[in-house]
């Protein structure tokens, strides 16, 4: 609990702040070469908030005050959410203020408010968008948790610090719930950040909207942070990935050496991550809305099929 | 100056008793229920919390004898933390109703209904659940209960020019009896083996495994039945919503608790050396309820139905806490066993809040609206606003989200639930994981139904025109539905303080308490250890605060200001009409589809005479087909078999004398 485990907290919540919309461009950057095209610059994204954030903020007459302050309590849920995952060192004070559990109530935390945004104006596309939304996020949350209670119950623990840890030390050991349950955390991560082929994030078409139906009454600075909360959470959960199952690279000391190893570490796994994100992308389509319950039951049953494994196979081995 | 906690309590018994007398001149006087009446109960509920808090604080147990019933079976009370933990919780419900309820029964003034009855058997409900709680022998608690089921029967049936109220009454009575019954009966093999009808008697009572497990199955069976656990659930949504609003919320966030505490008085105090298989017959009922509650709710459009099948719901969860704690004390975990406990009886007050809340607020919509179906409310956020505000704490709560009341009792469960790998049993160590499953989608599918019925209700366009012109409810109403959003508020982020507190009970239970829950200091939560697992109520609140204040405070300065009011935009089509918007049946749409073999569905497109296409469909409860129509079935073949009996002839009525005589004579020789 030392005031550079705090310092350190805030300076990976910074990077988070500003590496998500750099992310997010390498992602379409990556999706225009392999679709031929050349795309837009990396910087692309944070040219995109910036308009936004100068630009002036419209509201419906019907919107009530809920509209007006959902963006704000998304993006600091998310925000929060961020906080507590280690990005570059392992011990992390954050983690031990919300555990592994907070964290999904974070997310449901944005998740809620974003649906309640989408329904406020009274139009039928936000409606739409947040049913679906809540549909989704319905069956992918018990998912997620399945997938979060492996790690937990090998670890022992559900701070999210000690299962990197844990898993640092375990070394490279081929476990078969790890393995269900990366699978499953993997579909979830699609599902959940609304990528294809669950959701499409590029779409125009009114019809097939999740995401963006539920901003869509949105502009201005509200748009602004509700993007950028989006583009938090697609970071989230790659980092969550990446650091929980091979967590290689992460500091495990404070050193500037350790930390800037690690930094290098996370870059290399995060961009290997994001193509691989858009190589998928580029060659599936879009489902069905009524095809996603079928994609989200075979996360569920793989984390279930983990935490089953575990209970089995490994634990009190 | 009295300082005995059970001296206190009994004054809160004669209070609510007084406010049931005193509601009998309000046929005459009808400002005596409103003024006098109502400061009674409320005067009954502070007594209620203080007695209820000073045992928790200070552990004690505290006995008496009443000086009434039969000569050989006086009437026993007793005060020890679990009574005392829901004393208090009946104490803050009948607080917040009392100072809703003037404000609210102000309607009922120019009914055809009697206020009388109104005001005395809330008065007689409120007593025969204190009193449940207090009774130290099953005479006192048999009598109470039945206090408490009559007097809410009637209130139940209150609106009685109603069919389907009479019809809901009728159902209510006859499954309160037959589980009363069914709790009489487990009460008699404890009664068998102890040689006495005090519960002193029955905690020494030597029971061999089979005839233990016969009383559990027996009072499972009959606290079952009164808490609404599935299939035996279906009375519950029938009842609930029809009886005046501030009497749903003593019933579903109250009496559905008292239920609970005899569950929990039977088996942990009273039964003792608790076997593994009852924890897991609990804990599989506790799911499929969680479960099935949720689902049904979700298919629901009118709000107090909705609000009655979440109340199964989340009686489902503190089961699933109250099966853990029974498979972990079976195995010889008393430590994880204490967990358990201590996450039910968390939930337990966490429910009681904040269904009392939003049934309160579903009151006040009633109240202004006259409008149950939420088809036609929208927009009642920038109409009622603070009732807005409470109504939206409320389903935050219940959709257990940080940082709440609602996610902490589910974070302990989870808690719980993790420990699994401490059991032996590979069955049962994969049988937990199956139930912890059920539970986080019932949590996100609960989420779900919040954001229906917040976002059909209280936002978007009103679609009726006594919504549009609904007006923000008065002071009192507001002050019950506000209490009760603090205390939701205040249960979330001082976790600590809360568990503390509860921590007397499995410490008188199990022998066992949380000794490092709160070793951290309160600022941490850390239920088995640091290592394990912490949670910083305070700090997550701090954090979110902190998160969404410098974002607001960065957006919101300078030319940031303004913002310009315009038409939706709504892709460019022509601007939305109230009918254009999503209604509560097309939200559920895709969750009826994906679960639709869980629900009957009645779908149908007929073409009416005017040549219309007409849509309708109506989602019912499985379990009315599958559980209770059968044995209405039998009971009534069963009548017509014995009806037979009765052929209206002398000569055949001799015959069977005579015939039972002979067999009687067989018996005894």
């Amino acid at each position: 609990m030392s005031p550079a485990g705090w310092g350190l907290a805030l300076v990976q919540t910074l990077l988070f702040l500003l590496g998500a919309p750099l992310l997010a461009g390498w992602v379409k950057r990556v999706k225009s070469r392999l679709q031929n095209r050349r795309g837009p610059s990396l910087l692309q994204p944070y040219q995109d908030l910036g308009k936004l954030f100068a630009k002036e903020a419209l509201m419906a007459h019907s919107a009530s005050p809920l509209f007006r302050a959902a963006p704000y309590i998304v993006f600091g849920s998310t925000l929060v959410a961020v906080s507590i995952i280690p990005l570059l060192a392992v011990s992390l004070p954050t983690a031990a203020v919300a555990d592994v559990i907070v964290l999904v109530g974070f997310l449901a935390l944005a998740r809620f408010f974003l649906a309640l945004a989408g329904m406020d104006v009274g139009t039928a596309f936000g409606g739409m968008g947040a049913s679906r939304e809540m549909l989704v996020s319905a069956l992918a949350e018990p998912a997620m948790l399945m997938a979060v209670f492996t790690l937990a119950m090998s670890a022992q623990s559900t701070n999210l610090s000690s299962v990197v840890q844990f898993n640092l030390d375990a070394g490279l050991a081929l476990r078969p719930s790890f393995m269900f349950a990366l699978m499953g955390l993997v579909l979830v991560a699609i599902a959940e950040t609304g990528r294809i082929p669950v959701d499409n994030p590029a779409t125009h078409l009114e019809l097939t909207m999740i995401h963006e139906a539920m901003i869509l009454e949105y502009s201005g600075r509200h748009l602004a942070l509700m993007e950028w909360a989006a583009q938090l959470k697609l970071m989230l959960y790659g980092v969550l990935i990446s650091v929980v199952f091979l967590p290689w690279g992460i500091a495990t000391r404070m050193t500037p050496s350790a930390l800037a190893l690690a930094f290098g570490v996370l870059i290399l796994k995060l961009m290997v991550l994001w193509l691989v994100l858009a190589v998928t992308e580029t060659g599936l389509a879009k489902m069905r809305l009524f095809r996603a319950p079928q994609y989200l039951n075979l996360a569920f049953l793989l984390t279930l099929l983990g935490l089953f494994s575990h209970v089995m196979l490994e634990a009190g081995t | 100056m009295l300082t005995n906690p059970l001296e206190l309590a009994g004054m809160a018994v004669a209070l609510a008793l007084a406010s049931a007398l005193v509601s009998l001149l309000a046929d005459r006087y009808p400002p005596m229920l409103r003024g006098i009446a109502m400061t009674l109960l409320g005067l009954s509920g502070g007594l209620s919390v203080i007695a209820g808090l000073s045992v928790l604080v200070t552990p004690a147990a505290i006995t008496a004898q009443l000086p009434l019933g039969l000569p050989w079976l006086p009437w026993q009370v007793r005060l020890d933390g679990l009574a005392g933990f829901f004393l208090l919780l009946i104490g803050l419900l009948t607080t917040a109703v009392a100072l809703y309820g003037p404000g609210y029964v102000r309607e009922f003034e120019h009914g055809r209904d009697s206020l009388a009855a109104l005001g005395g058997f809330t008065g007689l409900f409120v007593t025969g659940m204190q009193l449940v709680v207090l009774a130290d022998d099953a005479f006192l608690f048999m009598v109470a209960w039945e206090l408490m089921s009559l007097s809410s029967y009637f209130l139940v049936a209150y609106q009685h020019e109603h069919a389907a109220n009479r019809r809901a009454g009728f159902l209510y009575l006859l499954m309160a009896h037959i589980g009363a019954l069914s709790i009489l009966l487990g009460y008699g093999v404890l009664a068998g083996f102890g040689h006495g009808f005090s519960f002193a008697a029955m905690r020494t009572a030597e029971l061999d495994p089979t005839w233990a497990s016969v009383a559990f199955v027996l009072a499972f069976f009959g606290f079952g039945m009164k808490s609404g656990l599935v299939p035996i659930h279906v009375w519950l949504p029938e009842a609930h919503p029809v009886a005046p609003s501030h009497i749903s919320a003593l019933m579903s966030g109250v009496m559905l608790k008292v239920a609970v505490y005899g569950f929990m008085r039977f088996c942990f105090d009273l039964l003792g050396n608790i076997q593994p298989g009852w924890g897991v017959a609990v804990l599989v009922v506790g799911s499929i309820s969680a479960l099935m509650g949720v689902l049904y709710a979700l298919m629901q459009h009118d709000l107090k139905r909705l609000l009655a099948y979440h109340s199964v719901e989340n009686i489902g969860i503190i089961f699933i806490g109250l099966g853990l704690s029974m498979l972990f004390a079976g195995t010889g975990h008393p430590l994880l066993a204490a967990l358990g406990l201590v996450a039910a009886l968390y939930h337990t007050i966490n429910h009681a809040l904040f269904k009392g809340l939003l049934f309160l607020g579903a009151g006040a919509i009633l109240h202004t609206t006259h409008q149950r179906d939420m088809e036609q409310m929208g927009g009642l956020l920038r109409r009622m606003p603070w009732t807005g505000l409470f109504f939206l704490i409320g389903c935050i709560s219940i959709s257990a989200l940080p940082p709440f009341n609602g996610f902490v009792s589910e974070w302990l469960t989870f808690q719980t639930a993790l420990q699994a790998w401490a059991l032996e049993n590979g069955v049962l160590r994969s049988l937990i994981p199956i139930s912890a499953a059920m539970l986080a989608l019932t949590g996100a599918l609960a989420a779900a139904c919040f954001v229906k019925v917040y976002g059909v209700a209280f936002l978007g366009q009103p679609r009726s025109k006594q919504v549009r012109k609904a007006k923000d409810v008065s002071r009192g109403m507001l002050a019950g539905q506000g209490l009760l959003a603090l205390l939701c508020l205040l249960l979330g982020i001082l976790p600590t303080a809360i568990v503390e507190l509860l921590n007397t009970i499995p410490e008188a239970l199990l022998g066992q308490g949380l000794s490092k829950a709160t070793s951290h200091g309160w600022l941490w939560l850390t239920p088995i250890d640091a290592s394990v697992a912490s949670y910083s109520a305070p700090l997550v609140l701090l954090g979110l605060l902190a998160a969404w204040g410098i974002s607001a405070w960065w957006l919101r300065r300078g030319k940031w200001r303004e913002i310009r009011r315009c038409d939706a935009w709504d892709c460019g089509f022509s601007a939305p009409n109230a009918r254009m918007q999503y209604t509560a049946t097309a939200f559920a749409q895709p969750i009826r589809r994906v679960f639709g073999l869980l629900f009957h569905i009645d779908e149908s497109v007929t073409r009416g005479g005017d040549g219309w296409l007409k849509h309708s469909l109506h989602v019912s409860d499985r379990a009315w087909g599958l559980f209770y129509e059968p044995v209405g079935r039998l009971a009534i073949q069963a009548g017509r078999l014995v009806g037979r009996l009765q052929s209206g002839s002398v000569r055949n009525y001799l015959g069977w004398t005579l015939g039972t005589l002979l067999v009687l004579l067989w018996v005894i020789s």
